[in-house]
């Protein structure tokens, strides 16, 4: 029997055709003998998932018993929150990829599709908070490898200038913005404003609100804090596109301990800190590349599913499929504790 | 509860037990978060908080592997299989770690040679640009 026909024709399969059903190979005796087989077969390929995990499991083991203090550093960089969330959303698809095998042994196929779509809900809620980290993640320098240590993108990640330099910078911007009519209108309004406070250079502890009316932050117009200019909290408030170090300053109170945006920030930071977040973003990604791949199942078998390929005698692959969707969710297990809790 | 619902092929896995196991399993996260925030290295018990963490990831991973992939009702031959795969994982770990702990001695300390090199030249390019005055006016027309 061809592949087309039992394609065609599983849906429909009737029951008294117990020696020849259409979804059946024909190098097979039973249903039974050919789904058992095909579950060994399913299993083999788990069993290598294990093994493929197994090296970057082992990278892990040997960079932290070597180095325990750059994991303990980087994980600090992690957000418990969104990892426990995650860990949530792909036990609970796990749950729904479970029940829809149940749901498909018992012939409920309007059940399946519930439970399918549920499951799609998962992966792609996991992805999307994947896509945050990451996005966070990147925006404020944290790279794998050797990019870690590259001029970082984010203005408040530049470490602080020495303060004869950031004068004579000051000093270049304002003969610049002389010259055009929005720079003269933006000069007539920090003319106005206060000295600065001799602290707020000190970039990589910032200081808010230090002076006598408002907020110490970095220069507006450009994106990166190599000077400091002192904004009153009226001035503040008219301003339409608030740059981050404003938005920054906004958000904290005057000597508020502010958390380290990058290590690189930290003098203390550990040798090699880098390396947290080579295997941070190694494991995550192959760990995310089988999500989108589970994604893609899950399409596939809804797709079966609404056409009727599947029934109470056969619904193989959405078991293989539910297989493979709880080893995404085994290793994820192990992912969260080994990144985030530590 | 119908443990022994048999469908076409194989052990039907009711759906009250679906539903406590996925409880059971976001009760132990909250659990092993909550542990986390205990730092037993300040007690003097050393590693004891990632010892506990992968206590509680492997009775989840036992749960989904026994409820929710059918294990429990497959035939042991699978089971035994899939457990293999993951104790040469563990072996694999142990002789690297058995290898690396011999060597560790041989380890020079601070940043990787490239990696200082990296830091270096990062470090001159600053000291570089903040001796050129112009560099700042040209982020300043961007706005």
């Amino acid at each position: 029997m061809s592949q087309g026909d039992f394609k065609s024709k599983a849906g429909h399969v009737t029951t008294h055709d117990h020696d020849h059903p259409d979804f059946l190979g024909h190098h097979w005796d039973t249903p039974v003998q050919q789904f058992e087989a095909g579950k060994l077969g399913m299993w083999l390929f788990l069993a290598t998932e294990i093994l493929l995990f197994g090296g970057l499991f082992c990278a892990y083991a040997v960079w932290r018993s070597n180095h325990p203090e750059i994991f303990k550093y980087g994980s600090q960089f992690l957000d418990t929150f969104w990892g426990a969330t995650n860990t949530a959303v792909l036990l609970v698809s796990s749950l729904t990829m479970a029940m829809a095998v149940t749901f498909a042994a018992r012939g409920r196929m309007k059940a399946v599709v519930i439970c399918l779509v549920l499951t799609l809900a998962g992966a792609a809620g996991f992805m999307a908070i994947k896509y945050v980290e990451y996005s966070h993640k990147f925006h404020e320098g944290f790279y794998p490898g050797m990019s870690f240590y590259e001029e970082p993108h984010a203005s408040h990640l530049w470490l602080p200038l020495e303060e004869t330099a950031i004068a004579e910078k000051a000093h270049a911007f304002e003969l610049d913005q002389a010259e055009s009519e929005e720079g003269r209108a933006q000069m007539l309004l920090r003319a106005e404003l206060p000295e600065a406070p001799a602290d707020a250079v000190v970039w990589n502890k910032p200081v808010a609100g230090t002076g006598p009316a408002g907020l110490t932050t970095s220069d507006l117009a450009t994106d990166r804090a190599e000077f400091t200019v002192f904004l009153p909290e009226a001035v503040l408030g008219n301003l339409e596109d608030i740059p981050e170090e404003l938005a920054f300053a906004q958000h904290h109170e005057a000597g508020e301990a502010v958390h380290l945006s990058h290590p690189l920030q930290d003098p203390e930071r550990p040798a090699n800190v880098q390396k947290f977040f080579t295997i941070y973003f190694m494991m995550t990604g192959l760990h995310g590349i089988h999500v989108v791949i589970g994604g893609f199942v899950m399409l596939w078998l809804l797709y079966r599913t609404l056409k009727g390929h599947f029934s109470r005698e056969y619904y193989t692959p959405i078991d293989f499929g539910g297989l493979y969707w709880h080893v995404v969710d085994l290793i994820w297990i192990f992912l969260f504790p080994l990144f985030y809790l530590i | 509860m119908s443990t022994h619902e048999h469908g076409a092929v194989g052990h039907i896995v009711p759906i009250r037990l679906l539903v406590a196991t996925c409880a059971v399993l976001l009760f132990l996260t909250g659990l092993t978060v909550w542990v986390a925030k205990f730092d037993f290295e300040t007690i003097h018990v050393s590693e004891a908080n990632i010892l506990i963490a992968m206590g509680v990831a492997t009775v989840k991973a036992t749960l989904v592997c026994l409820i929710f992939m059918h294990l429990r009702w497959d035939r042991s031959f699978i089971g035994f299989f899939f457990l293999s795969s993951v104790i040469f994982v563990m072996l694999f770990i142990s002789f690297a770690l058995m290898d690396t702990h011999e060597n560790a001695p041989a380890i020079i300390p601070g940043n990787s040679i490239e990696i200082q090199r990296q830091i270096d030249a990062v470090d001159a390019a600053q000291a570089a640009h903040a001796l050129i005055p112009d560099s700042a006016a040209d982020h300043g027309n961007g706005h």
